[in-house]
C-alpha cells in the first residue's frame, strides 16, 4: 500500500479536508440557482440563498410614523399600524438607524420632551406626548421581522405551465427537444458506418482520410456560419429545423466517426475474420456483429452529442431561430431573459434551472460512457 | 406541421434513409453492377470489394466536406470580399479594416489572456482533484460533483455566475456570494493577508515557474548534451517563441506585483464585478475554469491511475515524500496526457462565444475574437470582415491542429 494511506497522518487528513473544500467551491454556485429557484422574489431580492435556511431576522425599511393626533386626557396620542399587511410579526424595533434593534415589541421607547413610543409585535403603534405633535417630523420606526424557511414551487408553476407568460420555457423546452433528438441520432447512423469502413475494410487513402478527420476535429464551427446560411438560403432550407438538424449533424460528425473507429478497430479480430470465412458480407458483418458490440462507444457519442446539441446556443442562433422566435430554444430563452428581466432572480434562477435539469439527470445516469467516450476521445 | 411529429417524421426518414441507402447501395453494389456469378465471378468480388468502402464512406465524407471542409474555403474566399460591391475581390481590405478597429485589437488582447488562463487554471485544478481524490474512498463521488459543470450548459453557467456576481446597493444586504464575502473584509490585517500577500505569492511562485520554463527551454543550447537525440530544424524557433512568451509572462507578473501593492483596494463597497475593466475578463474566465476543471479532472485520474505502481513504490522505498512523488514521479509521467489535456481546453477557448454573449456581450472591454465574429456578422452585418476575423481563428487553431494529425500519423504507423 502506499505510505499516504496506510497511516492516518496529518496529510491524510488534510487531503480529505481538501477534497471536502474543492467539492464545497464547485457546488456552490449550482446549489445557490437550484436554492434560488424555490425561493420568492421578495426572498431572494433581500436575503442570500446561503441564509435561506435559517429563520431571517430581516430588517424593514424605516418607516416614519404619521397619522391623525388624538387627545386623551392630558395626553396627545397618534396611534395606527406600521403595516397594511396582516402576517408581519417583529421581533425587535428600534427608533435610529444606530440602534435598529434597541427595544422588544411592547417596550415603551422614551424619545424625550416626555414623548414616548410603543411598538407591539404586529405592528400597532402608540405615540404619545404631553404636548401636541403640531406639524413637526414624527419619529422613524426601525423594525426587524423574523421570517422563517419558506420555499414554494410557484416560480416553476409560473414558468413553465402559466398559459399567460409569454416569456415561459414550455414552449422553448418542447423546441430543444425537436432539435436534440434527430440531431443525435442521425449521424450516429452515417458515423457508425463510416467509422466501420475505415476500422475494419483495407482500401487507399485510408490513413489519410483518418488523418483528415483528426484535422477536422478542432476547426472551429465559427468558419462554417456564414456559408452554410447562405448555402441553406440558396436551396431553400433557410431558417428552420431541417437546416440546424443538418447542421448539427455535420458539426458532430468527426467526434463520432474518431470516437467510433478507435472503438472498433479494439474489436477482436477473430470474430469478423471468421464471420468473413463464414461467408458474410460486410453489411451483414456490421449490422450483426460490429454494431451490437459497439454499444459503449455509440452510448459515449450519444450523451456528447445529446449535451452538445441541447446545450448549444450558436448553432440554434445562426440556423434555427428566424424573426418569429417562433422556433427559440432554451438557451436563446436564457439570454433574452438575462437581458430583460436582468433582476427577476426567481425567473432567471427557474428558467435556467429548468434548461439545466435534463442534462443533469442524464450525466449522472450516464456517467460512465461520458468518461469513457472522453477517454478514448483525447488520450491519444 | 407541429415541429414534433416533424422531428419525428425527420428521425424515420433520416435514419431510415440512411439504413436504406447503405443495404440498397450494397444489394446494387453485389447483384447489378458486379454479380458474384458468371465467369468473371472472383474479378467481380474484387472489384466489388474495392468500391464498396466508398459506398460505407460516402455520406459521412460528404457531409464533412459540405458542413467542415468548404466552409473553410469559402470563408476564406469572403474574407477577400466585399458583400456590399456585390462579393467583388478585394484583397486584403477587410484585414486591413479589422486591424484597425481597437475593438478587433481588444478582442485578441483578451482572447490572449483567455488562453494562458484557462487552461492553466483548469488543468491546474484538474491534476491537483485527480491527486486528491486519487486514493480517497468517496472520491468518485466527489470526482463526479466536480465533474458536473461539464454537462451544464455556458449559457446555464452564465446565468449561475451572474448570481455570484450580482451586486446590491451599499444599504442592502448582499445576496451575490462574492460581493458578501468582499465586504467581510475591511482593511485591516487578515485583508492584507489575504487579499495582498497570498496574490503576491501566487504571482512570485508563477514567475519562478515561468523562470524554469525558460530554463528548461534554452538549456540545450547553453550546455548542449552528449549524446541527445537529435531533434527537427523546427526545435529551434518553437524554444525561441516559447522562452520569449515566458519572459513576457514574467514582465507582466512583475508588473502586476508592483500594482498590487500600490492599488487601493475599495474596501466595504459592494462592487460591479462585470464592469471592472481588465478584471472583469477574469470573472467571465472562472466560469469556463469550473466548467473544464471536470473534464481535466477526469482524463489525468485515468492518467494519474495507469502510472505503473512499480515506479511508486520505489520511490516511497528510496524514501521520497507525497510531494516529490508527485512531482518528479508522476507528473512526468503523465506529461503527455496534460499537453493533450491543455490543448484540448486551449480549442475550447478559442471558440468560447456563449459567456461572452450572455454575460456581458463584450461591453466594458471583455470581447473575446469568437462574439466580436458574432457581432460583425450579425449585427453590422458586415461578411467580409467577420470572416476575416473567423479565418483570424482558424490560424490560431492550426498548429494544434497539425500536432494533433501529426500525432494521429505517427501513432497509426
Amino acid at each position: 500500500m502506499h505510505a499516504t494511506s496506510s497511516k492516518k497522518s496529518p496529510l491524510v487528513w488534510a487531503v480529505h479536508i481538501s477534497v471536502v473544500l474543492l467539492v464545497a467551491l464547485w457546488m456552490f454556485p449550482t446549489v445557490g440557482l437550484f436554492v434560488s429557484s424555490f425561493r420568492t422574489a421578495d426572498q431572494i431580492a433581500n436575503t442570500g440563498w446561503w441564509n435561506s435556511l435559517f429563520t431571517q431576522e430581516r430588517q424593514r425599511p424605516a418607516i416614519r410614523i404619521s397619522g391623525d393626533e388624538k387627545q386623551e386626557g392630558a395626553e396627545f396620542v397618534i396611534d395606527g399600524r406600521l403595516f397594511r399587511a396582516d402576517n408581519v410579526v417583529i421581533s425587535k424595533w428600534g427608533t435610529s438607524s444606530r440602534e435598529p434593534k434597541a427595544y422588544e415589541p411592547g417596550d415603551v421607547a422614551d424619545l424625550g420632551e416626555g414623548v414616548s413610543l410603543t411598538v407591539a409585535a404586529d405592528g400597532a403603534f402608540r405615540l404619545s406626548a404631553p404636548q401636541s405633535f403640531g406639524d413637526g417630523r414624527l419619529p422613524r420606526v426601525f423594525t426587524t421581522a423574523e421570517a422563517p424557511p419558506e420555499f414554494t414551487f410557484d416560480n416553476y408553476r409560473f414558468v413553465l405551465f402559466d398559459p399567460n407568460n409569454r416569456e415561459g420555457m414550455a414552449n422553448a423546452f418542447f423546441n430543444t427537444l425537436t432539435v436534440t433528438i434527430p440531431a443525435t441520432i442521425i449521424p450516429i447512423v452515417i458515423a457508425a458506418f463510416a467509422a466501420y469502413a475505415l476500422a475494419w475494410m483495407r482500401f487507399p487513402g485510408r490513413s489519410l482520410l483518418i488523418a483528415a478527420i483528426v484535422g477536422l476535429l478542432v476547426v472551429p464551427l465559427q468558419l462554417a456560419l456564414i456559408p452554410l446560411l447562405k448555402l441553406h438560403n440558396d436551396i431553400g432550407i433557410g431558417k428552420g429545423y431541417l437546416g440546424v438538424w443538418l447542421a448539427h449533424t455535420g458539426f458532430g460528425l468527426p467526434l463520432a466517426i474518431y470516437l467510433l473507429r478507435n472503438y472498433m478497430v479494439g474489436l477482436p479480430r477473430d470474430i469478423i475474420e471468421n464471420a468473413r470465412v463464414d461467408g458474410a458480407t460486410d453489411f451483414q458483418i456490421f449490422v450483426k456483429i460490429i454494431l451490437p458490440l459497439s454499444f459503449p462507444a455509440l452510448a459515449s457519442f450519444a450523451i456528447f452529442q445529446f449535451l452538445w446539441t441541447w446545450n448549444d446556443l450558436l448553432v440554434a442562433l445562426v440556423f434555427l431561430i428566424d424573426s418569429t422566435g417562433e422556433t427559440t430554444v432554451m438557451t436563446k430563452q436564457i439570454v433574452e431573459l438575462l437581458g430583460t428581466r436582468g433582476g427577476n432572480w426567481e425567473i432567471l434562477a427557474t428558467s435556467a434551472f429548468v434548461s439545466i435539469a435534463v442534462p443533469l439527470v442524464v450525466f449522472f445516469a450516464m456517467q460512465k460512457y461520458l468518461v469513457r467516450g472522453l477517454l478514448s476521445g483525447s488520450v491519444k | 406541421m407541429h415541429p414534433a411529429l416533424q422531428g419525428l417524421i425527420t428521425i424515420i426518414v433520416g435514419v431510415g434513409g440512411c439504413v436504406g441507402y447503405f443495404y440498397f447501395s450494397n444489394q446494387f453494389l453485389d447483384k447489378v453492377l458486379f454479380p458474384a456469378t458468371g465467369k468473371n465471378a472472383g474479378h467481380n468480388i474484387n472489384r466489388a470489394n474495392q468500391v464498396r468502402p466508398w459506398l460505407f464512406l460516402f455520406p459521412a465524407l460528404f457531409a464533412l466536406g459540405l458542413y467542415l471542409a468548404y466552409p473553410v474555403v469559402a470563408t476564406l474566399w469572403l474574407s477577400l470580399t466585399d458583400r456590399k460591391a456585390g462579393g467583388a475581390f478585394v484583397g486584403f481590405a477587410n484585414y486591413r479594416q479589422m486591424f484597425g478597429e481597437p475593438k478587433f485589437w481588444e478582442a485578441v488582447q483578451n482572447n490572449m489572456l483567455w488562453l494562458i488562463v484557462v487552461p492553466a487554471f483548469s488543468t491546474g485544478f484538474g491534476l491537483l482533484a485527480a491527486q486528491l481524490t486519487d486514493r480517497i474512498k468517496w472520491g468518485n463521488i466527489a470526482k463526479s460533483l466536480i465533474f458536473m459543470p461539464m454537462a451544464i450548459s455556458f449559457v446555464g453557467a452564465a446565468v449561475i455566475w451572474k448570481l455570484v456576481y450580482d451586486t446590491r446597493p451599499v444599504d442592502q444586504d448582499q445576496i451575490g456570494v462574492l460581493n458578501a464575502v468582499w465586504l467581510l473584509f475591511d482593511g485591516g490585517p487578515a485583508s492584507f493577508l489575504l487579499l495582498k500577500l497570498l496574490p503576491a505569492l501566487i504571482l512570485v511562485m508563477f514567475a519562478a515557474s515561468m523562470a524554469w520554463v525558460i530554463y528548461q527551454v534554452v538549456r540545450p543550447w547553453i550546455r548542449p548534451e552528449k549524446g541527445h537525440r537529435k531533434t527537427g530544424w523546427w526545435a529551434v524557433p518553437l524554444r525561441a517563441v516559447l522562452a520569449i512568451v515566458a519572459a513576457w509572462l514574467i514582465w507582466l507578473s512583475l508588473g502586476s506585483l508592483v500594482s498590487l501593492f500600490s492599488a487601493r483596494l475599495p474596501y466595504g463597497a459592494p462592487q460591479t464585478w462585470l464592469t471592472i475593466p481588465f478584471w472583469n475578463s477574469f470573472f467571465l474566465m472562472a466560469v469556463l475554469v469550473w466548467i473544464q476543471t471536470g473534464f481535466a479532472m477526469v482524463i489525468l485520474s485515468a492518467a494519474i491511475r495507469g502510472i505503473p505502481e512499480e515506479t511508486i513504490e520505489a520511490a516511497v522505498i528510496d524514501g521520497a515524500n507525497p510531494f516529490q512523488i508527485f512531482f518528479k514521479i508522476k507528473v512526468p509521467q503523465i506529461m503527455g496526457t496534460i499537453v493533450v489535456v491543455w490543448t484540448t481546453i486551449t480549442i475550447v477557448v478559442l471558440k468560447v462565444f456563449d459567456i461572452v454573449f450572455a454575460m456581458t456581450n463584450g461591453q466594458w472591454q471583455t470581447q473575446v475574437l469568437a462574439n466580436y465574429m458574432y457581432d460583425k456578422l450579425f449585427r453590422a452585418n458586415d461578411w467580409g470582415v467577420g470572416s476575416a476575423s473567423a479565418m483570424v481563428i482558424m490560424l490560431l487553431v492550426t498548429p494544434i491542429l497539425v500536432w494533433n494529425v501529426y500525432n494521429a500519423r505517427k501513432e497509426s504507423r
